[in-house]
């Protein structure tokens, strides 16, 4: 009887292997008879973990708007996208195996790397730099490295903690009835203690400075399920602004705790990351009010989402559920993969439509310019504003709006805000200079 | 039959006490040498030394330290990530500190601060023991992690608390190239485990193992037990740190405080455990399991060519790694070391069983 089980279980293992291999010759064939230039894409996501409910959306967004372009236009120029997922579970650790297990892989290695962690980020910088891969890091990351003289392989897009920092703070100014009225006034930062949640600090203490506002920071630990005592703080204090920076389940739990100790949603400001369906809807009710800032888009839909419905999930190819489609990470991830598929199409208008190198692509990246009309053209109209970087300017736009959750949706409740370069620009100089300074880095000439 | 002492004959004092007095351990540690010196390096590509072999050989030497403490002295520590930030802070503020500091000079002072502090946190093992003690070193855990979080001056007033570290050079020599660094941290891997093995078979290790199976017989018969407990936390920790400082400065080169939290601790107790307790081979094996394992289960269905979910093969990683645990701690309590044992113990009678 034994036997016959010990012969059962090692004929599975051998028909598991031998399925296996003919699978790989089958892809060996067919890759053969195609022949076409591929340019590939790794993707860090994490579908699993305390962050997944944040981590999915934005992933299938991303991986969506890949196949898209594969499926409707058969890739950037007749030269195919391909991917690979690998899950690092927002672990600084998985995650740079992750990037080291995928970015040799492809005919021309990686294109870019977009970790979404911050910590993961500060990982791969001096990584990125040596293998030549850019670093995208659509609003997160390290904020001084919008100076690219320094941060050659890094590209803050659309937008870092600091800008989103200045311009909350300009917000609740206007709200004030000017950035002067807020002398006196008491802001609270509750954060995710990581590097993640302190990046904003800098910026929020100089504000605070210049106007006279008084900043309580109010550290949670990760992952941000325990957060008794940040509210009670919160509770005694009684800040006329609360500044949430937070990720994944900690959002949720913080909009419960707000309303556990009847501290008015409506004053609550969450960050682009602390802004979106998966962070008001488990708060139910008690998140009605709740404001956060958007990187530049928040939920809906546009022609764009309906080409992803037809082409993508009307082929049965969708990556999550077709209901979620045009959701504010969803969304997130679908312009993090135009900004990417538009970057290749860049750089290969200098190089010649064929598979890019990561060097190649960085070029693409720097020289992106989306105008309006492009964004009109590409089906994300309203999404999004203009994007053009430089070599000293990797992050291209410095525009958001605030959006607030009535309880069934989130809604614009204010205009474009640009935040103020002229505060936020000097100490984005300064850390960079630092840190090309303890590195011993050589800046990158960018007025020639 | 291959493992057989027969005919092998000291004839001397110093043949008698060698670490490795039977002929065929000598040749399989040459040849596990020789595996490491020559043919990785050879035969590796920079997948496998930068994530799989450096991060297994930082944390075998983590491991190797706690084993100390652990297995042959017989206190139970939940505060190695604590010791290893430890390491790896203060090689950094050693570094920025002292300009032109040689790093491998950090690193062996980081070890240091890591063994005073682990003195320091050893203290309440003179009073407390087993789960007692744990908790106790869990409150280095803790303070550590805060204490590296909120106090700006071990960052060096970085805004966000990350720091980073450039590449380690030594007289003008360049730790740059991944298998330039897989050697940097074999070779101070072989250094300590001969330190360690060599320990724990002398004076100091056996009044720790004495000190560990009963503390009070120990005491009476001349062993002194805050000595005891109190070096072992020592060497312990100063391996530990100096763990920590590698894990910075070699594997990371940019870290927070996250890198070194409650996780962190208990992975490497883990892998003490599973490894097996009072062995150095055992710190080997367990890190191998716990660091190695995961990574190959998540990439098994890849290679087999079996199309699921990226959800799904991390989940099933989760399920594998868990019951491979506790088939492993029921199969053979004592740990794969003993394992190994087992198979040495067979191998001598094979093929002759009686």
């Amino acid at each position: 009887m034994k036997l016959t089980w010990k012969l059962a279980v090692s004929t599975c293992a051998i028909a598991v292997l031998l399925s296996g291999c003919e699978r790989q010759e089958e892809e060996a064939a067919t890759g053969g008879e195609v022949n076409a230039a591929e340019q590939f894409v790794p993707l860090l996501v994490y579908r699993s973990g305390p962050y997944a409910p944040n981590g999915i959306p934005f992933a299938n967004g991303l991986v969506d708007y890949l196949n898209l372009v594969n499926l409707r236009d058969g890739g950037v120029n007749g030269v195919t996208l391909t991917y690979e997922e690998c899950e690092t579970g927002y672990a600084t650790d998985r995650g740079v195996e992750c990037y080291e297990r995928l970015k040799g892989k492809g005919p021309t290695g990686a294109t870019a790397v977009n970790p979404l962690s911050t910590g993961i980020t500060f990982a791969l910088t001096e990584k990125v730099a040596a293998d030549k891969i850019p670093l995208i890091t659509m609003g997160y990351g390290r904020s001084e490295s919008v100076d690219g003289s320094v941060f050659k392989w890094n590209f803050p897009l659309l937008g870092t903690y600091w800008t989103a920092a200045d311009i909350l703070v300009q917000h609740v100014g206007n709200l004030s009835g000017g950035l002067n009225k807020l002398e006196g006034k008491k802001i609270a930062l509750v954060y995710h203690d990581s590097p993640y949640g302190k990046e904003p600090i800098p910026l929020l203490e100089k504000r605070a400075k210049m106007h006279g506002f008084e900043l309580l920071k109010i550290p949670v630990t990760h992952p941000g399920v325990e957060q008794k005592a940040a509210w009670l703080q919160v509770r005694q204090n009684r800040p006329d602004f609360v500044f949430l920076w937070g990720w994944g389940v900690m959002n949720s739990t913080a909009i419960k705790e707000a309303a556990a100790v009847r501290y008015p949603r409506d004053q609550m400001y969450g960050v682009w990351w602390a802004g979106a369906e998966p962070d008001v809807t488990p708060a139910g009710r008690n998140s009605k009010g709740y404001n956060s800032i958007t990187l530049q888009h928040s939920s809906g839909r546009t022609a764009i989402h309906a080409d992803i419905i037809e082409y993508v999930h009307g082929g049965g190819k969708g990556a999550g559920p077709e209901k979620d489609v045009g959701h504010v990470l969803y969304n997130r991830g679908l312009i993090n993969a135009v900004l990417l598929v538009e970057s290749i199409r860049t750089a290969q208008g200098k190089y010649g439509e064929k598979s890019l190198t990561g060097e190649e692509v960085r070029w693409g990246i720097e020289n992106l310019n989306l105008t309006a009309a492009r964004i009109k053209e590409l089906g994300l109209e309203g999404m999004m504003q203009p994007v053009k970087l430089s070599c000293s300017d990797h992050e291209g736009v410095r525009r958001a709006r605030i959006h607030q959750w009535d309880g069934s949706d989130w809604q614009f409740v204010s205009d474009w805000i640009e935040a103020d370069n002229s505060v936020v620009r000097p100490m984005v100089d300064a850390a960079a200079d630092k840190y090309a300074k303890e590195k011993g880095i050589k800046k990158v000439n960018c007025t020639s | 039959m291959f493992y057989r002492e027969a005919g092998q004959f000291k004839s001397s004092y110093a043949a008698d006490q060698a670490a490795f007095p039977i002929a065929q351990d000598r040749i399989f540690i040459g040849i596990w040498l020789l595996i490491g010196f020559v043919a990785i390096p050879l035969l590796s590509n920079e997948y496998l030394f930068r994530a799989i072999f450096i991060p297994f050989l930082i944390l075998a030497l983590a491991a190797l330290g706690l084993n100390l403490l652990v297995g042959y002295c017989g206190q139970v520590s939940l505060g190695t990530g604590a010791f290893m930030a430890v390491g790896a802070y203060a090689a950094y503020n050693f570094w920025i500190r002292i300009p032109g500091l040689n790093p491998l000079i950090a690193f062996v002072l980081a070890g240091g601060v890591a063994t005073l502090v682990g003195i320091v946190f050893g203290i309440p093992s003179l009073r407390i023991k087993g789960f007692y003690l744990a908790v106790a070193t869990l409150a280095a855990q803790f303070f550590m992690d805060w204490m590296f979080a909120r106090v700006g001056w071990f960052t060096n007033y970085t805004p966000s608390g990350s720091i980073a570290v450039p590449p380690i050079s030594v007289f003008g020599f360049e730790f740059d190239s991944p298998v330039r660094r897989y050697m940097l941290c074999l070779t101070i891997l072989v250094l300590f485990a001969i330190v360690a093995k060599n320990i724990v078979r002398g004076r100091i290790g056996r009044g720790w193992m004495a000190t560990r199976d009963m503390d009070v017989a120990a005491e009476i018969i001349g062993i002194r037990p805050m000595y005891a407990k109190l070096s072992a936390f020592a060497v312990s920790s100063f391996f530990i740190g100096v763990a920590g400082a590698l894990w910075g400065f070699v594997h990371l080169g940019s870290w927070e405080p996250l890198a070194f939290d409650i996780n962190r601790s208990f992975s490497i107790l883990f892998m003490v455990i599973i490894g097996g307790l009072g062995s150095i081979l055992g710190a080997f094996l367990g890190a191998a399991f716990i660091t190695v394992l995961p990574l190959f289960l998540n990439q098994l269905p890849i290679w087999l060519g079996i199309e699921i979910s990226t959800a799904m093969i991390s989940h099933i990683e989760f399920m594998i790694f868990g019951a491979l645990i506790v088939f492993f701690l029921a199969v053979e309590p004592l740990g794969l070391a003993r394992l190994w044992q087992i198979a040495k113990e067979k191998l001598r009678l094979w093929p002759f069983p009686y």
